[in-house]
């Protein structure tokens, strides 16, 4: 009855190419960016801003990227996690070299250099499909956690081995170190988000966008008409890579604030980030937030909502359960919707449209 | 130009001595025939002949071991699918073979690839030249779902669609390349009489309003009787006869592999 | 020039120098290699049977090694205790069928291979949370499996051949053999080979699926069983075999995700080649080459050969 397209009419293609054409979502999408923007900072607990939403909005960008990938262009990948941690390592050097440049230009930037990375890790995709790509793609996240440990250099030979995150301003405000305030850390994250999700958006409702479906849904068919195997699957990884380091370095930078890459550019990850975007839905960029969502704050929920419920937990019973709970939960899922929770979302909002009707 | 004009036309396409196998399996031997600019060209020939070897042949995606193709003057004998779809080759599928998780728009809109060049960065922000590139192809493709009669599903999921307006979505997406040469493939496997008329009624109407070259496999013959201007028939990878339809319906060898010899 | 004499020269004139050393680094390659095959055969016969890309069978063996230590230590006899631990792994294998497979049927492969993700975390959880979390003993002597070495003179120096990794070999080829027999001589490995070709086809002539499956990953688990026994006696039982399960991937790359013989033999150039790597060249680059030379090995083979090692032609239609 509320949402409705009724009586919105369409006289030009540009509206009717538009990524919300219908009036109602408009206004959800600009009162999500207000709570966002506007209400969590302003009344947000440190609990919410460090606990819950910083490391959702890093996981939302990492799955997007992988989203890209995968559920794009059709091409899994095991190595998102380091493709993350290049990144990371990206912003590290770039922002010891060149301190005087802002810190979120670096964190931008770095993206390029995972980018790069991807690229190089995607050439085998043009000969290797399916399964085979996946492995492959294992080859990059051992070999270059593998750099992540052995290559001094990288991490500036510090003696813990580790990222070191320096004080760096926006503005004259702290956004990283050890001064910078939960709300400035999550103002700069979240624009980031907000921006790079646009682009996203723009990407793959455009020509891109859908050169790369066509060649996950039918390759050989992409290629007879035209559509190059090699630069479409590229480019993809290079998207999609770009993301996953941008997410990278945001996830040292404003959310860790320093650390080591075996903790957390490892496979496990790779994998949690593959499950954000089965669990959200392949090719939808809601579906990635959805995912992040669930997967980030699963253990979270699952360590206080238990107890909540009268169900004590003790340190290793409870990571144990969790486990368990998040194993069940995966599979639960996968039976109850393997297309995701976007799909549920279409489904309810199929159904919203036709209410109170049933039909 | 009339249909008698294009019998003595000049030559769009030429087959030269292709011989292609797989491994030991000799798929074609020795073929040689050509197709003129604006005819409908049949390729008939019991299963297994080598009709859609031959058709990957021409568009590059089966490299044949002998043999030459010459198309608008350029001969070669391999070529990547790529660049054939560059040179104006489009075709439809045996099997369907449409983007399924995409809907009926953004697939036909995937035949335009080629034609858009707004760069990375435009695409980046889908402002300026690229929403620009993009509503003039938006135009292009509504002709062509206009001319195609499919309005009502312009936004439905290809894969949801019943098949026989899936391959009426797929001749879309391959007219939508603007093709000098249009590879058909059964375009009418598996559908009903009324879906047939109407798919034949496409076909004409592409060759005539359009111009374009058409060269179609088809095994309904009363079909092929009727839409082609010239047939050539395939068997065992072999080349049993060239000509017109009724030139065809005469030859003593196509007669005998289609009735079977007594022996 | 000192850059390529290093690489290209210097380690063969180590493995000249000390003959003996060099069959040492073999022998132990292939040992590991062997390991590396049992696991990629438990996941190659479930992918046959199933087109499942199963990524718990790394957690499989690990849960299945863990179980049986576990029980012995509740006091269980290790004959009891290794009874039983089939018993589980059977209904694990029925529970997967049952929970997992069943409602997921027909569903994209990803999907499934996702879903196995879920079984890994289940049975890291279940497992962590019944026998805890600490790496274990391999009750190898009451399994009547041998200790000790057995040197051998050879080359101008000595050779050691861990008694247990003779039996790992010994083991394995038996076990194999087994399989092999069981595939080609019983009614339900003829069912087994037919669902592998085609479910569909398999399915109009009467096999049931279901069956067929819960046989296949009870085989899968039996393979586990035995294959954690065997790590465990060479280490011990722990959750880190996990992350050296994941070894198997590159194993199934070079062999190709159905072939038997490949898993076999991908299994033992791997482990040769990993090893003899880390030893030779590891130290060039500071060592630890261990952890993605597989990868990389596989990866290279695979840009020539796309199919895997004994996989056929790919031949694209449309």
């Amino acid at each position: 009855m509320f949402y409705r397209e009724t009586g919105q009419f369409k006289t030009n293609y540009a509206d009717d190419m538009a990524v919300f054409p219908i009036l109602q979502d408009r206004i959800g999408i600009g009162l999500i960016l207000a709570v966002a923007f506007v209400l969590i900072p302003l009344t947000g607990s440190n609990f919410l801003l460090s606990s819950v939403m910083i490391p959702f909005l890093v996981f939302s960008l990492a799955s997007i990227g992988l989203n890209i990938l995968t559920g794009y262009t059709g091409l899994i990948s095991l190595g998102t996690g380091a493709f993350m941690g290049v990144g990371a390592y990206a912003c590290y050097k770039l922002t010891t070299l060149f301190p005087e440049v802002n810190i979120v230009v670096w964190i931008v930037m770095s993206g390029f250099v995972s980018a790069l990375v991807g690229v190089l890790f995607g050439l085998p995709s043009l000969r290797i499909k399916g399964f085979y790509l996946a492995v492959a793609t294992l080859a990059a996240q051992f070999f270059l956690q593998w750099c992540f440990t052995r290559i001094p250099w990288l991490y500036n030979y510090n003696t813990s081995g580790a990222i070191e995150v320096g004080q760096r301003t926006l503005f004259g405000i702290d956004v990283t170190g050890a001064k910078a305030s939960l709300e400035a850390r999550y103002m700069v994250l979240l624009t980031l988000v907000t921006v790079l999700t646009w682009v996203a958006s723009n990407l793959m409702h455009g020509r891109i966008g859908r050169s790369f479906m066509a060649v996950r849904d039918m390759d050989i068919a992409a290629e007879l008409m035209g559509i190059d195997l090699l630069k479409t699957k590229l480019l993809a990884f290079a998207v999609s890579s770009y993301y996953a380091g941008v997410a990278g370095a945001a996830m040292m930078f404003l959310w860790y604030g320093g650390g080591e890459a075996n903790d957390a550019f490892n496979i496990n990850q790779s994998f949690l980030i593959l499950f954000m975007v089965i669990i959200g839905g392949l090719g939808s960029l809601i579906g990635s937030f959805f995912g992040a969502a669930f997967i980030s704050m699963l253990p979270t929920v699952l360590k206080f909502g238990l107890p909540a419920l009268g169900i004590p937990l003790a340190g290793a019973t409870a990571e144990h359960l969790t486990y368990i709970l998040v194993g069940a939960l995966i599979i639960f899922f996968l039976i109850v919707e393997p297309h995701g929770l976007a799909r549920l979302w279409q489904i309810g909002k199929q159904k919203l449209r036709m209410w109170p009707f049933p039909y | 130009m009339t249909r008698e004009s294009i019998q003595k036309g000049e030559v769009l396409l030429a087959v030269d001595q292709v011989s292609l196998s797989f491994g030991g399996v000799k798929a074609i031997t020795d073929v040689s025939f050509d197709i003129r600019k604006g005819e409908i060209r049949a390729i008939i020939g019991p299963n297994g002949a080598g009709k859609t070897s031959m058709l990957n042949v021409i568009n590059g995606f089966y490299h044949p071991q002998q043999g030459k193709i010459t198309f608008k003057g350029q001969t070669r004998s391999k070529m990547r699918p790529s660049v054939a779809a560059a040179q104006g080759i489009a075709r439809t599928f045996q099997n369907v073979a449409l983007f399924k998780g995409m809907s009926t728009l953004d697939n036909i809109m995937s035949g335009r690839t080629l034609k858009m060049h707004s760069n990375f960065f435009w695409q980046c922000l889908r402002h300026g030249p690229a929403m620009d590139e993009e509503i003039r192809h938006r135009e292009f493709v509504e002709d062509i779902i206009d001319f195609l009669e499919i309005q009502a599903i312009r936004k439905v999921p290809v894969g949801k669609l019943p098949y026989g307006l899936q391959k009426r979505v797929e001749l879309g997406r391959a007219l939508a390349m603007e093709p000098d040469l249009l590879l058909l493939d059964e375009p009418m496997a598996g559908m009903n009489l009324e879906e047939k008329e109407d798919m034949s009624r496409f076909i004409i109407d592409v060759n005539t309003q359009y111009g374009t070259t058409i060269a179609l496999i088809e095994h309904d013959m009363g079909v092929v009787m009727d839409l082609s201007d010239r047939v050539v028939v395939l068997e065992y990878g072999r080349k049993l006869a060239d000509g017109t339809p009724d030139e065809v319906k005469a030859d003593q060898n196509v007669i005998d592999a289609y009735l079977g010899v007594a022996h | 020039m000192d850059i390529l004499f290093k690489v290209l020269i210097d380690p063969f004139l180590q493995m000249g120098a000390m003959p003996d050393l060099f069959v040492q680094t073999i022998w132990d390659g292939f040992v590991t290699g062997v390991l590396y095959a049992l696991i990629a055969l438990g996941f190659v016969l479930i992918f046959k049977a199933s087109g499942v890309f199963n990524f718990a069978q790394g957690i499989m063996v690990v849960f299945a090694g863990l179980t049986l230590v576990g029980l012995y230590e509740m006091g269980l006899p290790a004959p009891l205790a290794l009874l039983v631990t089939l018993g589980v792994m059977f209904v694990l294998a029925l529970a997967i069928e049952r929970v997992v497979l069943r409602p997921l049927v027909n569903q994209p492969d990803i999907i499934l291979f996702m879903a196995t993700f879920g079984i890994t975390y289940f049975l890291i959880g279940l497992g962590e949370l019944i026998f805890g979390g600490n790496p274990k003993q391999m009750i190898t002597d009451q399994l009547f499996l041998p200790r000790g070495a057995i040197e051998v003179k050879m080359l101008g120096g000595f050779v050691q051949f861990q008694k247990i990794d003779i039996a790992a070999a010994v083991i394995a080829v038996v076990m194999i053999v087994a399989l092999a027999v069981f595939f080609q001589k019983t009614r339900i490995g003829r069912a087994l080979r037919a669902v592998a070709d085609s479910h569909k086809a398999a399915l109009s002539v009467g096999i049931s699926l279901n069956q067929i499956w819960v046989i296949v990953w009870f085989t899968a688990g039996i393979v586990a069983l035995v294959t954690g026994i065997m790590w465990g006696a060479r280490s011990d039982v722990s959750f880190g075999l996990q992350v050296i399960a994941l070894k198997a991937l590159p194993v199934l790359i070079l062999g190709g995700f159905t072939s038997v013989p490949g898993a076999i033999v991908g299994g033992l150039i791997i482990g040769i080649g990993e090893k003899l790597g880390e030893f030779y060249w590891g130290p060039l680059v500071g060592g630890g080459i261990e952890s993605w030379l597989a990868y990389c090995i596989a990866l290279g083979f695979l840009l020539f050969r796309p199919q895997g090692l004994f996989g056929d032609k790919i031949i694209e239609r449309i």
